[in-house]
């Protein structure tokens, strides 16, 4: 049957016996399936940080400039459970999420518009060349001018922190995509909104999120500074003026449990939030590089 | 239901009147760079009947790839026109369907099935059983059944290039267009590709219009080759009867190293 050149390895005494071959594969041992979970190793981390902090605050025995993580911690569940923090929190929050989706609904309107005229995209890169390297927090003066003493001065801030990383990365992300791609959806007929819904947002998707994150960083350490500056409004301020005003209280660790906060919130929203959304969409489709 | 009666009205329409179910004709694709006007194609013309095979031959720079795009409506020909099945092409459609050379032409947010179903849903408007049922045969049609749930990421790209394949075919368009579709696979995955390509033609006996560079590829493939000679691409001749040659006779070696000749003839070295 066969050509005489070829020798099949079935046919070779020396490579008959098989039984020597390892199993194709070979489970991996739990010291390396737990290394592998990033969430430890960083929670690990953490961990190590929060001895040094405790032993480096306890030799230092000075509660007025660095307190212990345990005073810290005490502080804070105290400030918890009598309802400030909650209540300092929540106010944050509350500005933080209209400001942000303002700003998110502004960035694809404008993005949409961007990609459908000329003009629009000279009108978005005009204005993301302009505003993008001007940190939101010094309009505040001119907001407080603009917009009184009052949670819509801070939302006006967090649009302009927002608009313009989101916008500018939408765009990028839309331009990015692939002319295979572009035809593609041209050739099953789509056009107008339901072509950008369909092919460019999914496809521009990595882009869209780096944005939706860069945006989110910016928005929340504008609006803690934000809060630093003026903080009472209708009676009641957000974390940062939490933070402001227990310094003038002298009350050291309620600072930290108010910084240690806002980095709680911060780390919850990349690590849960951005990191949950991440792992259902582009790490799932494997866009992510 | 709709679709069996449209499928089969074609196969009987155009058979009687051997009208061609694609004509090109004398056309004429010019496209500019920022500081040029470049000639891709000039006066070409032919036509594709239905079930061809069709073949588009050429060293590079033939604009054989280019000739495609008007065809899928991507590109307006500077002169001339382009029918199927009468109608002026002026625009991207279903009926249509291009496979491309490049991996990511698929969907990477969606499953081999979604991507699938995709076009049915949204240019054929199918309800979603109906579409899934289809896209399900096809899929299986091209020995992805066990890929169905998968995300292109993890397919390879033979795989990747049989799920576009299935995704053109689910939707039965008129013509199927395939532009350099296995040119980027490793040569043994590309002769399984033409392997079953040929018995997924047996199958379905669809029309293609199949872009390539290669001439064995050509004479595998197809039943008529045009070829095409570069600078701008001109018709240099037509190849009919492609199928009849054979692999073992010799006469298929033969047909290749007359086609190399003739595409090659008016360089040094190349003498006929």
């Amino acid at each position: 049957m066969l050509s005489p050149n070829i020798i099949l390895a079935s046919d070779v005494e020396s490579s008959k016996p098989y039984d020597n071959v390892k199993p194709v594969e070979q489970k991996l041992s739990a010291f390396e399936t737990l290394w592998g979970i990033s969430a430890l190793r960083k929670a690990l981390l953490i961990l190590a940080l929060a001895v040094i902090w405790q032993v480096y605050a306890t030799y230092l025995d000075n509660p007025l400039l660095f307190p212990t993580l345990s005073d810290t911690l005490t502080t804070m569940v105290d400030r918890f459970a009598d309802g400030t923090l909650p209540a300092r929190i929540w106010t944050t929050l509350q500005v933080l999420f209209m400001g942000y989706t303002i700003g998110t609904v502004l960035a694809a309107l404008l993005t949409v518009l961007a990609i459908n005229t000329r003009i629009g995209t000279d009108f978005l890169e005009t204005m993301t060349a302009m505003f993008n390297p001007l940190p939101a927090i010094s309009l505040l003066p001119l907001a407080l001018i603009w917009f009184g003493l009052g949670a819509s001065s801070l939302v006006f801030v967090l649009v302009h922190s927002v608009l313009w990383a989101v916008a500018l990365n939408t765009h990028s992300g839309f331009l990015g995509v692939s002319r295979t791609l572009r035809m593609v959806g041209a050739n099953y007929g789509l056009t107008g909104i339901s072509y950008v819904l369909r092919i460019l947002v999914p496809a521009a998707f990595p882009s869209i999120l780096t944005g939706l994150k860069i945006g989110w960083a910016f928005a929340w350490r504008t609006l803690i500074a934000a809060e630093l500056v003026f903080g009472v409004s209708s009676g009641q301020g957000g974390l940062g003026w939490f933070i402001f005003e227990n310094r003038n209280l002298l009350d050291i660790p309620a600072v930290f449990a108010g910084l240690l906060t806002v980095i709680i919130i911060g780390l919850i929203v990349e690590n849960l939030v951005f990191q949950t959304i991440e792992r259902h969409t582009i790490q799932k489709w494997g866009m992510k590089e | 239901m709709m679709q069996a009666t449209v499928s089969a009205a074609e196969r009987i329409a155009p058979a009687p009147a051997k009208a061609p179910l694609l004509s090109v004709d004398r056309v004429t694709l010019r496209y500019k760079t920022p500081n040029l006007l470049i000639t891709a194609t000039e006066d070409v013309s032919f036509q594709v009947g239905e079930s061809d095979r069709f073949v588009l031959l050429g060293p590079s720079g033939c604009g054989k790839s280019t000739l495609l795009k008007p065809v899928g409506g991507y590109m307006t020909p500077s002169s001339g026109t382009i029918h199927i099945n009468g109608r002026q092409v002026t625009r991207p459609g279903p009926d249509r369907m291009m496979v491309f050379q490049e991996f990511d032409q698929l969907m990477p947010w969606k499953t081999v099935l979604e991507n699938v179903m995709f076009p049915l849903l949204v240019a054929r408007k199918l309800p979603k059983d109906e579409a899934e049922a289809l896209a399900r045969q096809y899929i299986d049609k091209v020995k992805l059944t066990r890929a169905m749930d998968s995300y292109p990421h993890t397919l390879s790209g033979g795989m990747k290039q049989r799920v576009a394949i299935a995704r053109g075919m689910a939707m039965q368009p008129d013509i199927l267009l395939m532009d350099e579709p296995f040119a980027a696979l490793d040569a043994l995955t590309r002769r399984q590709m033409q392997d079953e390509l040929l018995q997924l033609w047996e199958d379905t006996k669809f029309t293609v219009i199949f872009v390539t560079h290669s001439i064995a590829e050509a004479i595998k493939i197809s039943n008529r080759i045009l070829l095409l000679s570069p600078h701008p691409g001109r018709v240099k001749a037509e190849v009919v009867d492609v199928d009849k040659v054979s692999q073992t006779d010799g006469s298929a070696a033969a047909l290749e190293r007359d086609i190399h000749n003739l595409l090659f003839s008016n360089e040094p070295g190349h003498k006929e």
